[in-house]
């Protein structure tokens, strides 16, 4: 994977995928290991995501790197008019690999296609997020013991949330069986659905979260944006329909596991917190441990 | 037979050197007309729609004096009218007759449907993989929105 960029979670193939994820695991049980210390991570982030920048910025500080960059377009060149191709062919002169997340879809490829030095995506737009996709596959491998032959829910905005849409594309590699659950109005759009079709893998879907909760291994929750929905009405129906409340688990599988991307509001009530089901903040702790991973082999410290 | 041919060529007459653009579907000859910039063409230009024709319902013809298309040319011809044929002519003989070809990417031709798309905002030739030839569905190489055959735009 040295010198290769991440841009799409199909960049890399099922192989890459298992390769990164064992990489994560060795660096979960050893975090803070000095092998980037002659490198330099540019992380530039042209629209602001905290999360997703400390994390990439505390994985490269633990492996010894010196991060650069800014933490949104009005603190650099792209102010003053710069283009984004500028902006990268100068940044690269400055750094070992680029971390960036842009808010224009397409922008991390054409990123990784002017850019002297690899490009990992942290998010461009509404279409990519390969770095959430692969901490949510470690997630999902390190609760199962495996990728293989899960039942998997889909919760909430199935229309409009990328990590929802590059999960699924990617378990369709593990013989996954999807229970697609939200509301008409936000329904996995067809263009994603057909990636679960083409492998004749099996799904529900349906309008009722309680109907899946005793089948699965993986619940993965999403927020349900108010914004989303041309009549207000038609938010108020659904808001409480799609809320995890700790006494719907009773009748859970024991493996099962509580995933969110974060950030939560309140489709996950507190209380379900405390359970040993919930996952999502340890979920969000291992998203450092894959982009070490990432890191490290992408600039060709590890294999 | 013959008699048909003949009535057809009294409705577009001939070219002596040049490219015929046949079997074009009526409704898309203007298009062609504009994405390859022929209403700015300085030469001899033959127009006809709505003809009978054996093979389709109806169909059009674009005679085009002294103009030997290239293949990114050919190729929106193809992206627009692929039923056409290219029928090249010198000296009144048609010399070469092909029928052309969906291509399997499309580089530089047409726009991203997708406002958010980079392409859309920055100076970048775009690229798309032709995911469907029959009813023209494009993935865009950069936001991997795919844009549809009544979307399409041309550059």
């Amino acid at each position: 994977m040295k010198n290769k960029s991440l841009v799409s979670i199909n960049d890399f193939t099922r192989e890459e995928h298992i390769r990164i994820l064992e990489l994560a695991g060795a660096f979960e049980k050893r975090p803070k290991q000095r092998i980037l210390e002659d490198y330099v991570v540019a992380t530039l982030f042209f629209e602001p995501s905290t999360r997703t920048r400390l994390s990439f910025e505390s994985a490269a500080t633990r492996l010894g790197a010196r991060v650069i960059g800014f933490t949104d377009s009005s603190s650099s060149s792209v102010t003053k008019g710069e283009t984004l191709r500028d902006t990268i062919l100068t940044v690269s002169n400055y750094c070992d690999i680029i971390v960036m997340r842009h808010p224009k879809e397409g922008s991390a490829r054409f990123a990784s296609e002017v850019a002297k030095v690899p490009v990992i995506n942290a998010g461009d737009g509404a279409n990519q997020h390969p770095t959430q996709t692969l901490l949510d596959l470690y997630s999902i491998r390190k609760t199962q013991g495996s990728l293989d032959n899960l039942n998997v829910a889909f919760v909430g905005d199935l229309k409009y949330g990328r990590t929802v849409h590059s999960l699924v594309q990617a378990l369709c590699n593990y013989n996954t069986t999807f229970h697609l659950v939200s509301p008409l109005e936000l329904k996995l759009p067809s263009a994603v659905k057909m990636s679960i079709k083409e492998r004749n893998l099996d799904y529900t879907q349906s309008t009722d979260l309680n109907e899946v909760i005793e089948k699965v291994d993986i619940l993965y929750m999403t927020r349900i944006q108010k914004e989303r929905f041309s009549d207000p009405l038609d938010y108020e129906k659904v808001k409480n329909a799609y809320v995890l409340r700790n006494s719907m688990l009773d009748n859970a599988k024991p493996n099962l596991k509580i995933l969110h991307p974060l950030p939560r509001v309140n489709e996950i009530t507190t209380d379900v917190d405390d359970n040993p089901k919930a996952y999502y903040f340890t979920q969000a702790l291992n998203g450092v441990f894959v982009r070490q991973a990432l890191l490290a082999s992408i600039l060709g410290v590890v294999e | 037979m013959e008699k048909e041919i003949l009535r057809k060529e009294l409705k577009v007459s001939a070219i002596e050197n040049g490219t015929v653009i046949d079997h074009i579907p009526s409704g898309s000859v203007f298009q062609v007309i504009k994405m390859l910039n022929l209403a700015e063409y300085q030469n001899q230009l033959l127009i006809a729609t709505n003809l009978d024709s054996q093979k389709m319902v109806k169909k059009g013809i674009i005679k085009v004096s002294n103009k030997f298309f290239k293949s990114d040319e050919i190729n929106k011809i193809a992206l627009f009218a692929p039923t056409a044929t290219l029928i090249i002519i010198r000296n009144f003989e048609v010399v070469e007759k092909k029928k052309v070809e969906v291509p399997d990417l499309a580089e530089n031709i047409v726009k991203c449907f997708n406002p958010n798309c980079i392409t859309n905002n920055e100076d970048i030739t775009t690229r798309f993989t032709v995911i469907d030839k029959k009813d023209l569905k494009l993935r865009c190489h950069y936001c991997e929105k795919i844009t549809a055959r009544k979307n399409i735009a041309f550059i």
